[in-house]
């Protein structure tokens, strides 16, 4: 296989990975955030507490974590077809990808929101605040650092996600590197496949870095 | 001075832990407080007391169990109704009640502007005027130069002043400081102390605070109220306090210690408030009935202003023998009150666990 013939190949590969990470990074943000943001109002001692809610969405999550993704994508055809007509090709893919990552995503948001200062919410409720002041005001910009290392993450595992999916009827680096690399040996495209995910992987975690670092330069420690 | 802003009645505050059933603690225990208009009130106590408990109470971050809390004529309790979270009425009558706290809770991501802006954002101020009221709040607090800066590049001082300037954006009437001093040094505390005194000069404000430093209430407190296992146990101005025989408060606000230096001797605590402390009281007593007298221990300062000190002096004899020279003192217009054998040794150093038998205080200098 030579450069030229390889070339138009991953090209094509990146463009459709790019086109399933982000628009399921897209809905893995706006599913995942409410959610994580509702896992830590509704816990024990917290602004919204209910055990019920929080019992039933920590279930969901953690059945969502506790799948392989690879099963999940298989028993997830008959909804992505529901949902987009097919369950083959990129645009399907998004489906399957984004409730793969929510539960991820939304664990990571519980976390960086868990760590925002219980003083700075009380000191907005002594003010006035409502709890939708104080999510706004207060949770997320405090923990907005932690907010970008988290889509970071879950970017990456997106990206080895949609790999996954390339076997299972979607497009992309990862079926081209099935069909190619591995059912006809095609050692140079294969390798090829892999530098250009090394690349994509570097590119966006030093995007995401570069971001914690502008919030954190604005001032650290929350005293 | 006269109607009070802040009154709580039977507050209780029950916590109860979830995991060992059954298993309770009485934070409050029947907390009767009047804080009157334009004075600052301090709570004392040690931790554990149920300071935080009774401070957070009064804006109801934390739900009392029983009893009443009204601000300004408001009943704040009705207001809250019975679920968890802040109805609108309460997060209303909330934003007229300042409140600082020991560790400013500054919002890292806001500019000392913004953080001062927060809570007019809140009430719903326009950006122009929310950005003019910050300014003029900072200025307030000596802090205009640093509306820019970010709060992770100022002093500890500086901070509790944007805490304070915040706390003031909704032009409260009641200000509620949770030991906002407690993470400072003795000096910044002294400016922060000072500028609360100032604020409350002039903008008529009412300054509840709650401390662990005697210190701070020696400096700026018109009132006191001395707090144990959720109780007031004295209360009352300053003044009052220490006109009050025995009572706790004066002694640990101006510890005086010292034992009898034998048998037959009479020791006695007294107390100079105001012009009496600037009388040469001893040296006359000393002289119209030509009696030794030794000063056992003595803590003299300024309160609110006023000059005010305790003495523990001995005088020979029995009480029998020295009726009239008491009464002399009496008559100058000072407390003295009898301090019995009991009360010197044992007693005396267990009301003030942190006072050493040194006959003069540091305060005295």
């Amino acid at each position: 296989m030579t450069w030229s013939e390889m070339q138009p190949l991953l090209s094509q590969g990146t463009i459709d990975t790019l086109y399933m990470v982000l628009w399921s990074a897209l809905v893995t943000l706006a599913g995942g955030l409410p959610l994580g943001i509702l896992l830590v109002l509704t816990d024990k001692g917290g602004l919204l507490q209910n055990a019920v809610v929080n019992k039933a969405v920590g279930a969901i999550v953690n059945i969502g974590r506790s799948l392989p993704f690879m099963i999940l994508l298989i028993a997830l055809i008959p909804f992505t077809t529901l949902i987009v007509g097919t369950f083959i090709g990129p645009t399907a893919m998004i489906v399957p990808l984004a409730i793969g990552a929510i539960p991820f995503f939304a664990r990571l948001v519980e976390t960086a929101i868990r760590e925002v200062d219980h003083g700075l919410v009380e000191a907005v409720q002594a003010m006035g605040g409502s709890i939708p002041t104080i999510v706004r005001k207060v949770l997320l910009p405090q923990a907005l650092p932690s907010l970008v290392s988290a889509v970071t993450t879950t970017v990456i595992v997106l990206i080895g996600y949609s790999a996954m999916a390339g076997a299972v009827g979607g497009e992309g680096l990862g079926s081209k590197a099935v069909t190619y690399g591995f059912q006809r040996f095609e050692n140079g495209f294969m390798i090829a496949t892999v530098v250009v995910l090394i690349a994509i992987v570097t590119v966006v975690q030093l995007l995401g870095d570069g971001v914690v670092r502008l919030l954190a330069r604005r001032g650290r420690t929350a005293t | 001075m006269e109607t009070p802003v802040i009154t709580t009645t039977g507050l209780t505050k029950i916590y109860r832990s979830a995991q060992s059933r059954g298993r309770e603690v009485t934070a409050l225990d029947g907390v009767d407080l009047h804080v009157r208009e334009g004075e600052v009130f301090g709570v004392v106590g040690q931790s554990g007391a149920g300071k935080s408990s009774l401070i957070r109470c009064v804006n109801l971050l934390e739900r009392p169990t029983a009893g009443t809390v009204t601000v300004d004529g408001q009943d704040l309790t009705a207001l809250a109704g019975r679920g968890r979270r802040a109805g609108k009425e309460l997060r209303r009558a909330r934003s007229s009640i300042g409140m600082v706290f020991q560790h400013f809770n500054l919002l890292s991501s806001r500019t000392v502007r913004d953080n001062v802006e927060l809570p007019l954002e809140i009430l719903g101020v326009a950006g122009q005027e929310r950005t003019r009221r910050a300014l003029e709040l900072l200025d307030l607090v000596g802090l205009a130069d640093k509306a820019k800066a970010y709060p992770a590049q100022l002093s500890g001082g500086q901070k509790q002043r944007v805490g304070i300037a915040r706390a003031l954006a909704g032009n409260p009437k009641v200000l509620l400081s949770d030991e906002a001093t407690s993470a400072l040094d003795p000096e910044t505390t002294r400016s922060i102390l000072q500028l609360l005194r100032d604020l409350n000069r002039q903008l008529g404000l009412t300054v509840l605070l709650i401390t662990h430093e005697m210190e701070v209430v020696k400096t700026i407190c018109d009132s006191a109220a001395l707090m144990r296992k959720g109780r007031i146990v004295e209360s009352g101005t300053v003044g009052e306090l220490l006109a009050t025989p025995g009572s706790q408060l004066a002694q640990e606000l101006f510890p005086v210690g010292g034992t009898a230096s034998g048998p037959g001797r009479t020791v006695l605590d007294v107390t100079f408030l105001g012009a009496a402390a600037t009388q040469p009281v001893i040296s006359q007593l000393a002289r119209t009935y030509n009696i030794d007298i030794s000063i056992l221990g003595a803590a003299m300062d300024t309160v609110g202003g006023r000059q005010i000190g305790r003495m523990r002096i001995e005088l020979p004899g029995a009480y029998e023998d020295n009726v009239v020279p008491i009464g002399f003192l009496r008559e100058q217009g000072l407390q003295a009150e009898i301090v019995d054998d009991a009360d010197t040794g044992a007693d005396a150093a267990a009301t003030v666990p942190a006072q050493s038998p040194a006959p003069v205080k540091e305060d005295a200098k």
